[in-house]
Order: structure tokens, then C-alpha cells, then sequence
């Protein structure tokens, strides 16, 4: 017995030092951006809010915080418009050829980001048609519907068709059998959907570097543009505002959804 | 019963038609650009010809970013499973009655970007790091110790970005372990490690060989952490398919280069597929939420 114990605090230790070494460098992200030196690096030389009042003057990078967050917010929505409808299909009923289609719709995962950048971007070329915001838009999807349609999937699985066959059978049509039974079972699925495709379009650099422009730049570019010269205190605080909106981000949406399980 | 045939695909309808145009069309032609040719003007001249795949293979020089890419995903695939197993066996194991904020630890990592994981490290390791601030404090070195730029701050860019993927996809797999199995096993006289190694590690391969799949596609899949963290001589497969289509325009060279990882790691996953069943990558994606 004893040996089992210095056994897992072993483990504990271990496990320990993993997320010690994993946050180490969050946390010096979040502290330098308070060094008021002008180099962004160590030794701290006091305590400013100096950059982040730099940052809220600089309009680019203003600009890029709304455009990542209204993309943002549209490939949500886009891809829960698409994806929701999808996992009903598939979970509800048969048809020919759908474990060939479900792989499809889940292909996007398996195809490295690279390479769906390159694709997007020379299918784009050939139609002649400009990077724009739509670019995007259209890109976020594909990369985030995978994520939703597997969310949703997996919640619908445990969701009973008999629910829905007895409110079909006691005269509602599908659409209401969908917004009264199966949309408020659905209902945490669908928005943790959302806040994944939010999430991961809000973070994305390696494909959405093929796809931005400097007129449509989201907080992840602008910032691998600032990189080229160097890391500076103002990335720091950069990395700084977005650690804190994205970590906020699902903690709040978490204990909200706690919040409403509990008031019902 | 009236004919309810066309409802699913009514359904699939909007998915479908995005994944065709957005994902299928575009690589499609990908696969017909890596034959055509590139006039020295910079134009792209539609042709049929490997003219693309001979120049990747005629010398040593490109297939040898294909090997360290590989090498490279292989040893953050190995280093990913040594620390990321004892992690997600504590998680697993643990009774604290912090478990619920325990497991928010173990989501965090997702929640921060990847750009700001990466070039977090250049804080660390940098000539002005951390690292370096506090040993040359202490008067161990007179001047700083080169630890950027090469492939071990590559690396460790990439095991930060990654060991999360590794230690949910293992978690996941533990988690579904029936505990009575283990009780018995330790009844029957096994010690805490045998029971371990007889039953609890077998059973949780599943999702270590899923964890290991997509810690290898992710890597051979990104450019970011050898552009950032890596010297000249890091590149890796990525980092070339973004220089020749950003950098140089060289659409038809680089779409060869994007066929190329293709077809590699279609091999790669079809091999998995045929042994392990894809089923498990997925299972794990869908509880990220």
C-alpha cells in the first residue's frame, strides 16, 4: 500500500509539472504585458496599463477585433444552420449512402488546414473572384461544420424519436414537433456547437492566413503580422485581451447553462 | 405511410452542397493545378504534365523536409504519449472533490489561440527570455544561451499546441473504462501496476492510437510553430506549400506539394482505419464540447 501511494504522487507530481510547463508561458504572455519597458521582456520594471491603452488607440487592430467578431458570430450561426439539419438526417433516418456521406461532412478534419487553405483560395483565383469577407465566411464554415455536426450527433443519439412520434401523432406537423420537442432537448447541443464554431474560427491562423486580406484582417493575422518585427509589448498585451475574452468565453456560457438547468 | 424519401436529403441539402463546392471542387483542383505548368512570366498554363512531382524529387532537397516532417511529427507524437498518458491517467484517477475544476484545466489549453501558444514561447527561450533573465540573474552564464530558432523550440511549440488533443483523446478512452474491471483484477491478487498493465492500459489503447493519429495529421499539417520558433533550417512540408503560394505564387508547384502530404497522410489514415477504426478520433472530438 505504501508503495502505491509515493506511486501516485508521482503521478501527481508529474501531471503537476506538465501544466506548470504548459502554462508557464501563458503566464509570462499575461505579465510582461504589464511591463511598461519598452522590449517586452524580462525584467519586469513596474506595473502599466500602458500598452493596452496603446492598443485601444490603434483602429487596425480595432478593426480586426470586430471582424473576428462578427466572423465570428456568422459562422456560428452558418455553421449550425447547416450542420443541425445534417445531424437530424443522419441520426432520424435511412437512406442510401450515408455512412459514405456522414464520413464526407466529417472529411474536413481529417484534410490538413494547409491544404484547405491552398484549395479554398485557388478555386477562388479561378472564379475570378476577390479575397473578401465572404472568403472567410464560406472557410470558417467548412472548417468548423464538422465540429457541429459531430456535437449535435452525438446529443441527438440520446435524444428518444418516441418523443417526436408522439407529438406527430397527436396532430402537431414536423415543424412544431421541431420547435416544441426536439429543439429544446437539442437546445445545449446546438448552442455548444455554436460556441466551438465560434471558438475555432475566432483562433484559426493557419488557414485563414491564405484567405485574409489586409482590408479583412482577423486578431490572429494581425497579430502574425506584428510578429515580424519581433515580439513587443504590445503582442504581449494583445495575447493578453484574447486569452481573456476566449477563457471568459465558455466559462461564462458555461455557468449560464448551469444557471438555466438549475431554474427549470 | 406516405413516401418520406426526400426528407434527409432535404436535411443534407445546405451541408452538402457547402462541403461539395468548398471542400471537393477546391481540392479537385488542387490535383489538376499540380499537372499544369508556370510560364516564366508567373502565368499558369493549363497542361498535363508531372513536371511538378520530377521537380519535388529531383534532388535531395525537398523530399528531405518531407522526411523531417515526418521526423518531426514522430518525435511530438512519442513525446506527446510520454506526457500526456501519466496526466490523463491522474485525471482519470483522481478523487479529488476538485475534479470538475480539474477537468476545466484540462479544456483551458483549447480556449487560448494557437498564434498566442506559440509565440508565448519566444518569452521563455528568447536571448531575453525568462530562461535566460533568471540564469544570467544568478551569474550561472555570462551571455545568453541560443534557445530559439532551432528544432527543439519547434517542438516545443508543437507539444504545447498538441499534448491537449493527446491527453482528452486518452482521458476520453479511460474514462469509458469500466472501474469494476480493474477491482476485480486487484481481487484476484494483482498488485495496483499489474492491474494497470493488464487491464487498464490495454483497454485505453484506443484512444491512444487516436491520440496518435491526430498529433501526427496536425502536425504534418501546420506551418506555424517552424515559422515562428524554427531557424532556416526547420521548415517543414507546410511551411513550403505556404511560401510557394503566398510568398512566390507558384500555384501549380505548390498544389503538387499540397498533393504530396495528401496522398501521405491519406496513406497514413487508411492504414490506422484498416487496424484501428476511425470511429475513436471522432468519439473524443465530439465530447470536446
Amino acid at each position: 500500500m505504501k508503495k502505491f501511494i509515493s506511486g501516485w504522487s508521482l503521478i501527481r507530481l508529474f501531471t503537476l509539472l506538465v501544466y506548470i510547463w504548459m502554462f508557464t508561458p501563458i503566464i509570462a504572455v499575461v505579465i510582461l504585458s504589464f511591463n511598461p519597458q519598452q522590449f517586452g521582456s524580462f525584467p519586469m520594471e513596474g506595473f502599466s496599463f500602458k500598452w493596452f491603452v496603446k492598443l485601444s488607440h490603434n483602429s487596425t487592430i480595432l478593426d480586426a477585433f470586430k471582424n473576428s467578431l462578427v466572423l465570428g458570430s456568422c459562422t456560428a450561426v452558418l455553421a449550425t444552420g447547416f450542420g443541425v439539419p445534417a445531424a437530424m438526417a443522419f441520426i432520424r433516418y435511412e437512406f442510401r449512402g450515408k455512412e459514405f456521406l456522414n464520413t464526407l461532412l466529417i472529411a474536413p478534419i481529417m484534410v490538413p488546414e494547409v491544404v484547405l487553405g491552398v484549395a479554398l483560395l485557388l478555386f477562388i483565383r479561378w472564379l475570378q473572384q476577390p479575397k473578401s469577407f465572404a472568403l472567410l465566411l464560406i472557410g470558417h464554415v467548412v472548417l468548423t461544420l464538422p465540429y457541429v455536426l459531430l456535437i449535435v450527433q452525438a446529443r441527438l443519439v440520446g435524444i428518444k424519436k418516441e418523443y417526436e412520434e408522439a407529438a406527430l401523432s397527436l396532430g402537431a406537423n414536423p415543424f412544431q414537433t421541431f420547435r416544441e420537442i426536439t429543439f429544446p432537448l437539442l437546445a445545449p447541443a446546438i448552442f455548444a456547437g455554436m460556441l466551438f464554431a465560434f471558438t475555432i474560427s475566432f483562433d484559426d491562423v493557419t488557414a485563414t492566413l491564405f484567405w485574409a486580406t489586409a482590408q479583412n484582417q482577423t486578431v490572429p493575422v494581425k497579430i502574425f503580422g506584428m510578429l515580424r518585427n519581433s515580439i513587443s509589448p504590445e503582442i504581449n498585451a494583445l495575447g493578453t485581451v484574447m486569452i481573456i475574452l476566449t477563457v471568459s468565453i465558455p466559462l461564462f456560457a458555461g455557468y449560464l447553462a448551469r444557471r438555466f438547468a438549475k431554474g427549470k | 405511410m406516405k413516401d418520406k424519401s426526400w426528407k434527409p436529403w432535404a436535411l443534407l441539402a445546405p451541408s452538402l452542397t457547402a462541403v461539395f463546392f468548398l471542400l471537393v471542387v477546391p481540392i479537385c483542383f488542387v490535383i489538376v493545378y499540380s499537372f499544369w505548368l508556370r510560364a516564366p512570366s508567373g502565368a499558369d498554363i493549363p497542361a498535363f504534365q508531372f513536371g511538378n512531382y520530377a521537380k519535388f524529387f529531383e534532388d535531395f532537397f525537398y523530399p528531405s523536409i518531407l522526411l523531417s516532417t515526418l521526423r518531426v511529427a514522430f518525435e511530438t507524437v512519442i513525446l506527446c504519449l510520454i506526457f500526456g498518458y501519466i496526466p490523463a491517467y491522474f485525471f482519470y484517477k483522481t478523487t479529488s472533490r476538485f475534479k470538475p475544476f480539474l477537468m476545466l484545466i484540462v479544456m483551458l489549453p483549447f480556449w487560448i489561440s494557437f498564434i498566442i501558444r506559440t509565440l508565448s514561447w519566444i518569452n521563455i527561450l528568447g536571448d531575453s527570455g525568462l530562461i535566460n533573465h533568471l540564469l544570467l540573474k544568478f551569474h550561472v552564464i555570462s551571455s545568453p544561451l541560443a534557445m530559439l530558432y532551432n528544432e527543439g523550440a519547434v517542438i516545443m511549440g508543437l507539444l504545447q499546441y498538441l499534448l491537449p488533443f493527446m491527453i482528452l483523446n486518452i482521458y476520453v478512452s479511460l474514462d469509458g473504462i469500466d472501474k469494476s474491471l480493474t477491482e476485480a483484477a486487484k481481487s484476484l491478487g494483482c498488485t495496483e501496476w499489474q492491474a494497470f498493465k493488464e487491464v487498464t492500459l490495454p483497454l485505453s489503447m484506443p484512444g491512444v492510437s487516436a491520440g496518435c493519429l491526430l498529433v501526427f495529421v496536425l502536425t504534418c499539417g501546420t506551418y506555424l510553430p517552424p515559422m515562428i520558433l524554427g531557424g532556416p533550417g526547420n521548415e517543414m512540408i507546410a511551411n513550403l506549400i505556404f511560401k510557394r503560394v503566398i510568398g512566390t505564387l507558384d500555384w501549380p508547384f505548390g498544389s503538387a506539394i499540397s498533393v504530396i502530404l495528401m496522398v501521405l497522410l491519406m496513406v497514413i489514415v487508411y492504414t490506422y482505419n484498416r487496424y484501428m477504426g476511425i470511429g475513436q478520433i471522432f468519439k473524443t472530438l465530439s465530447n470536446e464540447s
